[in-house]
């Protein structure tokens, strides 16, 4: 079976510049896959090729078995792009309507409902777009995305306009989506919520993929913290499978032990390593 | 296809491009009333010229019929330039297209909704318009052209091909850029035909040229000329005041080969615009 989103030796040039340099990536069915890079790193021009807007100078991209940017590739997918607006004239549902019949969702009125519930939009059905503030338009632009139950999702950005509460009403829908199946590629600078939701990370510098994995994998061990009756103390460059031994050593030692952590670095700290600190 | 269609006339409502032509139209429509019912209140004081073997009647009002389908096909061009100026580049650069291609329908099917639905609104505009200002001239002047459905039918044509050319700009250039050009483009397409008026009049065969081949170059201007022609085409002794109808370009009988020509025009820009707009990076 295809993967949802199957990218390989990707490259694209604009100009002068060269946005992505032979990216390979793949997304299963059901896997939330989190993209993260400095900006300019080719995260957005990935996610356009993907989508059919951008045409690649190299290599080749695959939604759902069919090539990008086809009519096949484009009627399985759903895309917000990081840069996005809507017709301020159109209501909520108006909208929803108008990409119904883009898609040619035989959805109707039960998937808009749903839809407008799922992004806690339900009471803004038939306000204007104009009249909703960004993030409202935000949770509408994902509501959007997901018109015709696409098998994969293509957020760029999709959390930048959004409050604490907005961001956890994305985080469970983008968990329930996943749960349905739907694979999700998710662009976002908020590390915080991609080592939440994300079952896989993927780090672009440069137009290179520079790291790639879960987030287990990508974290360097930092030690294993114990807490005894004596104080705590770092026992640094220990592992996980460390720890039997040196609780046992503790206890030999006649300490009682009331807390074991084993550390590991996080995602922010993976991701600055990756980009060398760089930014932009 | 029809969703999209919908989708542009609603935002070009939305935009109130029609309550800016709307106005534009009442404004005029009020004027040619105000003139023609000023024109035919006193024939006295028009005489024709002595080479011009015609009725003073029908001296005034085929010269006031002309100038109003000047200014229709000008309002028609606003129109049609307003409504798509913007389609490709402009809608990209402010995030509203990329919703819209990435759905199954695709560009083609996206640009060629844009097309119909400019050029349906503007080809009913332009007959409706011309044919209130035909109504006021005969109803006050008492006369009716020789041709009637005709010359709108070539004048909405005219319009169409005006409409193709800024859809095509849109897929390169901005909003503002994309109507200014096309503006540029319209007023050549007027300058070349006022120049053949020049050549006419001072008998000068390579400014006629140099003109006819501009005016198929933008063959809106053919057909707005072929239009006037056929207004007084059979009209007795109207033939040496052809060439003066017009304000910008007198009538030419150009026959089905410029409107053969357009047709083939118009395929040629909406099959450029295609090929650009699918080849765009958005």
């Amino acid at each position: 079976m295809a993967a949802a989103l199957a990218v390989q030796a990707l490259a694209k040039r604009y100009g002068k510049v060269q946005a992505l340099h032979g990216v390979d990536l793949e997304v299963a069915d059901g896997e939330l896959v989190g993209l993260l890079g400095p900006n300019g790193a080719g995260k957005s021009t990935l996610m356009k090729i993907a989508c059919g807007l951008v045409r690649p100078t190299g290599g080749s991209a695959f939604v759902n078995g069919a090539r990008a940017g086809t009519s096949k590739a484009r009627a399985g997918l759903g895309y917000l792009a990081e840069f996005f607006r809507f017709p301020g004239w159109m209501s909520a549902e108006e909208l929803l309507t108008l990409h119904q019949q883009l898609a040619g969702s035989p959805g109707g009125q039960d998937e808009r409902t749903r839809l407008l519930e799922l992004v806690a939009l339900a009471d803004a059905r038939n306000r204007a777009v104009e009249a909703m503030s960004k993030g409202m338009q935000q949770r509408l632009g994902i509501a959007q995305a997901l018109v015709g139950s696409p098998k994969i999702l293509l957020l760029d950005e999709p959390t930048s306009a959004l409050d604490p509460v907005g961001r956890r009403t994305v985080r469970e829908l983008l968990e329930e989506v996943r749960s349905r199946g739907v694979a999700v590629l998710l662009n976002s600078h908020l590390l915080s919520e991609v080592e939440l939701v994300c079952d896989r990370v993927v780090i672009l510098l440069g137009g290179k993929v520079v790291a790639e994995g879960t987030t287990a994998e990508l974290a360097h061990p930092r030690g294993i913290e114990i807490e005894t009756d004596q104080g705590t103390r770092l026992v640094e460059g220990a592992k996980r499978e460390d720890t039997p031994a040196l609780v046992q050593a503790e206890v030999a030692a006649g300490r009682k032990v009331y807390g074991v952590r084993v550390l590991s670095s996080t995602l922010e700290e993976v991701y600055l390593e990756a980009v060398q600190g760089e930014t932009s | 296809m029809t969703t999209v269609i919908r989708y542009a006339i609603g935002e070009a409502v939305r935009r109130k491009v029609f309550l800016v032509v709307l106005v534009l139209t009442l404004i005029f429509l009020g004027l040619d009333a105000l003139a023609n019912h000023y024109i035919f209140g006193d024939l006295s004081h028009f005489h024709p010229p002595e080479d011009v073997h015609v009725d003073v009647r029908t001296f005034a009002a085929s010269f006031v019929i002309g100038m109003s389908m000047f200014a229709t096909l000008f309002l028609g061009v606003v129109l049609a330039v307003f409504l798509t100026l913007g389609a490709v580049s402009g809608d990209a650069e402010r995030g509203l297209l990329q919703p819209i291609v990435v759905r199954p329908i695709g560009r083609r099917s996206m640009l060629l909704a844009r097309f119909f639905a400019a050029a349906g609104v503007c080809v009913v505009y332009v007959l409706v318009v011309y044919f209130v200002a035909l109504v006021i001239t005969g109803t006050e002047g008492s006369w009716w052209p020789h041709s009637i459905v005709a010359p709108g039918l070539l004048l909405a044509a005219a319009v169409v091909v005006m409409t193709a050319i800024s859809l095509l700009g849109s897929v390169f250039l901005a909003g503002t850029a994309n109507g200014i050009a096309i503006f540029m483009l319209f007023i050549a397409g007027l300058v070349a035909g006022l120049l053949g008026t020049i050549g006419h009049a001072l008998g000068s065969h390579t400014i006629s040229h140099a003109a006819t081949v501009a005016a198929w170059v933008l063959p809106f201007e053919a057909l707005y000329q072929d239009a006037l022609h056929q207004l007084v085409a059979g009209t007795h002794g109207f033939t040496t005041f052809l060439l003066q109808l017009g304000p910008f370009g007198g009538s030419y009988n150009s026959g089905w080969g410029v409107r053969g020509w357009a047709a083939a025009y118009l395929v040629m820009v909406g099959a450029a615009a295609l090929t650009a707009f699918a080849r765009r990076d958005l």
